[in-house]
């Protein structure tokens, strides 16, 4: 792993109008070079800046224009060369840019590594030892309340459930070694132990064909805003883009009529669905239909209800909280500056636990309540209930991705009739990094997951 | 008032199979030593089953042996019967075990001490330890006796405030009625050491004129030679067959009816006993569905007739232990000659050894076997060989020598006692070693012989031989990868006599080796066979066939030995490192782990501590060089 070239977007998601993506190793100023159109930049000196076009070699399309520095180790952060290419373009160019480096042959650096590195080749001296202590003290809370919150999480249970399948292999073949001459025990064969790791291999497939790195902070997630025509849903929409500076990016989609946005609240991308229905017409189930609407409110993976503090609650609003059910939402009690005429103990009564936020958006109160709840809903991971925002973590796939190659190796192991006993040294492997996923192990690499609750491209 | 005895180097005390193998060590390595026991005719007794190996444990003591110790080469002189256990799976699994003639074992053992010039030997019961400014200096009898010493090993076994209970009896009492050891225990506790209540059991044992043999099935020692010893050249010839049975519906009713007059089950017993060695009482309650279990009738030598009945470990009382083997196939007419009991003891809660196994609250003080919290001979052994070492090494002003978990079995042992400590009696089992491909029962002397050497364990001569056993792995293999192998119609005849398909092209003979389902004697087969002995030729067989593996497995060793180097400072002042968990603070003040790899290994340090502790440790580094 170390001394590797890794690679980042070292710049927060979806704000500022540049972003740079970094890289660190041996290999960075070949890689740039590789994707860069403009001066060689194997030959330039160290510490200078050059303009040129980033181009996917692979198509010659022109990704964006970029300034790139160029420094060579070991006057650098991480002591290795390192190169930072200034893109201009949103969030889709710059990740575009990053997976040019990726497919160039840069491996995509866990969180803190750029830090972790410049520790590790002696670069941080005493005092900022010191505050990298800090850090990591600080981040060990963090960490356990993420790990915590992980553990109620699906994919803990999942992975829990895969790594019991595993034990059960390992178990039945060390109860054969250790206690030979028992009866008490079937005798494992290859043809159990194959079926039974075929099992696994299965569920590790799925879960890795939903992962896709970073698909979440690639992607966002995915917001639907819905309410009754006038409720404010465009003036929510609004005050969301303009609080965080949103890049506004326009993406065909499957139907063409289809845009999104990308907005930031407090570090978490959220894509707003069908924000033109929104802006044209204010009411997505007049203008598409509550079938349509269903299924929208379905691929959502947060929904925020507004509901209008001046006006009583209507069958349509009941139907949309039924539709909602267990779905990840929050209400949103807009014009609370008018006259109250909602019953606000119903909709208490049909949030059913669900946070509700009173909110003003002419006078620009509620919103910081609302992100608050946003942020909350997130890391408490109760925002998407599906399998690939647990998994957008980059370490976890990668273990996934391990323990996958070990069990294919014990597959392999079993065709060719290995004594059972070695083929577990395999299937050991693979609990094993399951078992890291879920912090059920140690494992050597022990400094590196410390070190990966960093803020990433730090 | 005391009298002064004597002054050595070292004093043992104990001489079951722990403490054998340490005077040994310790005498062998040049240290004068003094070796104490209750009693001179119980050295390397069995008070349990008349076995010495099986899985892991077996490993255990090819290394012992490897290391110039005692185990290996007693018990070839005195089995009745040897087995190799697991030839059907992988090599790193194989493990030989051996029936143990009781008579004969104690009793080679006993003449080779007598005979170890370094060792003498003594009949005494050690009341006190001299203890001055946290150092241990020597040892005090209870006839008054002082004897000095510059380091003592304590291997009591399940000797210390020993409890014996059969059904309602009571007694204080060492295994099969020896004497108790009361005031060292008392003294540890006063000297702060953290004692914990185990416990174990033995079945009861039979005589052999009464057992009918027609009723139960033969299991005979394997025909091939086999010895634990790497210098045995000489095989016992007429072996002694166990024999299998089963206990009955009507076994399982009697245990159902009288659980409440066991000793476990009464209340009586307050130790924790081991999971993986259950009584039959605790086999009945925990599976209670399964029809019968499996009993093993055992001979427990030549010439007695007594028989061991493995598998019917009890502490139920003496009538109805007799009612429960005559409803066993076989034993309907059994004589109980001696019934089984339950044995309650005091073990050092080990995680207050260093990987030494010397203590760290009393300097020179090392503790080995049962008394460590372990069970089994070879268990113990293996501890005893160590302690051994070390406290020789200690008395020339050395380092200890410890083994790492890749290096041997008993590293894995030491390590997991000293490092995770134990709930239950502690015993080897192969899911213990995460590295177990390399330690494997046929490597032994190619890990460990050389380390023997330089602790000066293993003679000029065998040094020798094993130089030439390793010259000798080299070259065939180096043969075997410069001989390419054509496919001649001969060749392909050959490989389809075999099983195995047809060469498309010339290949090495070492690449052929590789295939599933070629040996090395088929390959000599195709390439003309060499005059290797026997052991060479496996050897190679093994190191071509799971090279891959063994890659593999290195590797992670490597990975490893990285966080074992990392040494942790002796003077580390765990409170003073801000961000510690509460927790893996204080589990670290208590087992003071050497190095970032063994404190990784404690429960309760996770790896964020780890990482704290890493950087902490690097910047200490930081602070010194600038």
């Amino acid at each position: 792993m170390e001394g590797d070239t890794i690679a980042a977007i070292s710049t927060p998601i979806g704000e500022g109008a540049i972003s740079i993506v970094r890289l660190s190793g041996d290999k960075a100023i070949d890689i740039a070079n590789r994707i860069f159109k403009g001066k060689d930049l194997t030959k330039v000196p160290s510490h200078t800046l050059h303009y040129g076009k980033i181009v996917d070699p692979d198509t010659d399309e022109v990704i964006d224009e970029v300034i790139v520095s160029v420094m060579r180790a070991p006057k650098t952060f991480t002591v290795e060369d390192v190169v930072e290419i200034n893109g201009h373009g949103g969030m889709i160019a710059v990740k575009r840019l990053l997976q040019l480096v990726l497919d160039q042959g840069a491996r995509l650096a866990e969180p803190g590594e750029f830090t972790k590195r410049a520790f590790l080749n002696g670069r941080i001296d005493l005092s900022q030892a010191e505050a990298v202590m800090d850090i990591i003290s600080s981040q060990t809370e963090q960490a356990m309340k993420v790990a915590l919150n992980q553990l109620e999480g699906r994919l803990s249970k999942l992975i829990r459930n895969l790594r019991q399948n595993l034990l059960e292999i390992i178990a039945h073949v060390e109860v054969n070694i250790d206690y030979p001459e028992y009866d008490d025990v079937e005798e494992m064969t290859h043809h159990m132990m194959e079926e039974k790791t075929d099992v696994v291999l299965e569920e590790i497939d799925r879960l890795l064909s939903v992962a896709e790195q970073g698909k979440i902070f690639r992607e966002g997630i995915k917001t639907a805003i819905i309410g009754r025509p006038n409720v404010g849903k465009s003036s929510l929409l609004n005050a969301l883009v303009q609080e965080e500076r949103a890049i506004v990016t326009d993406i065909a989609g499957t139907t063409r009529d289809v845009i999104e946005e990308y907005v930031n609240v407090r570090g978490i991308p959220l894509r707003l669905m069908d924000t033109a229905g929104i802006r044209e017409t204010d009411d997505i189930v007049e203008r598409i239909g509550v079938e349509k609407s269903r299924q929208i409110l379905e691929s959502a993976d947060l929904t925020l209800f507004m509901l209008n503090n001046n006006e009583p609650l209507t069958d349509d609003d009941r139907m949309i909280f039924s539709m909602l059910d267990d779905m990840p939402y929050i209400v949103i009690i807009n014009k609370t500056d008018l006259e109250n005429e909602l019953d606000l103990k119903e909709v208490e009564k049909l949030a059913d636990g669900k946070k509700i936020i009173s909110m003003s958006l002419k006078h620009q109160e509620g919103i910081e309540a609302l992100e608050e709840a946003i942020k909350d809903l997130f890391f408490e991971n109760k925002l998407v209930d599906r399998d690939e925002i647990y998994i957008s973590n980059v370490r976890h796939i990668d273990l996934l991705k391990k323990a996958k190659r070990a069990l294919l190796d014990a597959k392999d192991a079993l065709t060719m009739q290995v004594p059972l006993d070695i083929v577990q040294i395999d299937v050991r492997r693979a609990w094993e990094y399951l078992g890291e996923i879920v912090g059920d192990t140690a494992s050597e690499s022990i400094i590196d997951q410390l070190f990966s609750q960093f803020c990433l491209g730090k | 008032m005391t009298y002064h005895a004597g002054d050595y180097d070292v004093i043992v005390v104990g001489a079951g199979h722990a403490g054998c193998e340490a005077a040994l060590a310790a005498a062998k390595m040049g240290a004068k030593t003094l070796m104490l026991t209750l009693n001179l005719d119980m050295i390397a007794y069995m008070p349990c089953n008349p076995s010495i190996g099986g899985p892991a444990k077996g490993i255990v003591v090819r290394e012992i042996d490897a290391l110039g110790g005692a185990m290996g080469k007693v018990i070839d002189q005195s089995y009745i019967q040897m087995r190799m256990l697991n030839t059907r799976k992988g090599p790193a699994v194989r493990a030989l075990r051996a029936q143990a003639d009781k008579q004969v074992y104690p009793k080679k053992m006993k003449y080779m001490l007598e005979n170890e010039p370094n060792i003498t030997l003594k009949q005494a019961m050690v009341n006190e330890l001299i203890v001055e400014d946290g150092v241990c200096k020597g040892v005090i009898t209870e006839t008054n006796a002082a004897y000095y010493a510059k380091a003592v090993v304590i291997t009591t076994g399940t000797y210390m405030r020993g409890k014996v209970l059969i059904g309602e009896l009571e007694y204080e009492s060492g295994p099969n009625n020896q004497r108790v050891a009361k005031r060292l225990p008392e003294q540890l506790e006063e000297l702060g050491f953290e004692l914990v209540r185990f416990k174990t059991g033995t079945p009861p044992r039979v005589n052999s004129r009464t057992i009918d043999y027609s009723k139960t099935e033969i299991q005979p020692g394997d025909d091939e030679p086999l010895s634990f010893s790497y210098e045995t050249t000489e095989y016992v010839t007429d072996q002694i067959p166990c024999w299998l049975t089963y206990t009955t519906k009507e076994s399982h009713e009697i245990i159902d009816e009288n659980l409440h007059l066991s000793s476990m089950y009464s209340g009586m017993m307050k130790g924790t006993g081991p999971r993986y060695c259950p009584s039959i009482e605790d086999k009945i309650v925990r599976f209670h569905d399964k029809p019968r279990h499996q009993i093993f009738l055992e001979p427990e030598g030549r010439e007695t007739e007594e028989v061991y009945v493995q598998g019917l470990s009890t502490s139920l009382p003496e009538n109805i232990q007799v009612e429960l083997l005559r409803s066993i196939p076989g034993l309907e007419n059994a004589e109980m000659m001696r019934p089984g009991y339950a044995i309650e003891y005091d073990a050092i809660e080990p995680t207050q050894l260093k990987p030494s196994l010397e203590t760290k609250l009393i300097e020179g003080l090392f503790t080995a076997g049962q008394i460590n919290g372990t069970s089994g001979y070879e268990e113990a052994a293996g501890q005893g060989l160590m302690a051994g070492i070390n406290a020789a090494l200690k008395v020339q002003g050395k380092e200890p020598f410890i083994l790492d978990r890749s290096q041997a079995y008993i590293g894995v042992l030491i390590d997991d006692l000293v490092t995770k400590g134990t709930r239950e009696p502690y015993r080897l089992l192969t899911s213990r070693a995460e590295y177990r491909l390399l330690l494997r029962h046929d490597n032994a002397d190619l890990r460990l012989t050389e380390l023997g050497y330089e602790l000066g364990l293993i003679s000029e001569e065998r040094y020798a031989k094993f130089k030439q056993k390793v010259k000798m792995i080299e070259e065939e293999k180096k043969r075997l990868y410069k001989t390419i192998v054509k496919p001649s119609d001969e060749v392909q005849q050959k490989l389809e006599e075999i099983g195995s398909s047809p060469l498309k092209e010339a290949i090495r003979a070492y690449d052929l080796l590789k295939r599933p389902e070629m040996t090395y004697a088929h390959v000599e087969e195709i390439i003309g066979s060499s005059d290797l002995p026997r052991d060479v030729k496996e050897q190679v067989e093994i190191q071509i066939k799971y090279e891959g593996y063994i890659k593999k497995a290195n590797e992670q060793v490597e990975r490893m030995r990285k966080m074992e180097d990392k040494k942790i400072p002796e003077n580390i002042d765990y409170d003073a490192i801000t961000g510690l968990a509460s927790e893996a603070k204080e589990k670290l003040k208590k087992i003071q782990p050497i190095s970032i790899g063994q404190a990784s290994r404690i429960s309760g340090v996770n790896p964020s501590d780890i990482s704290i502790l890493l950087v902490y440790i690097e910047q200490g580094k930081v602070k010194r060089t600038s």
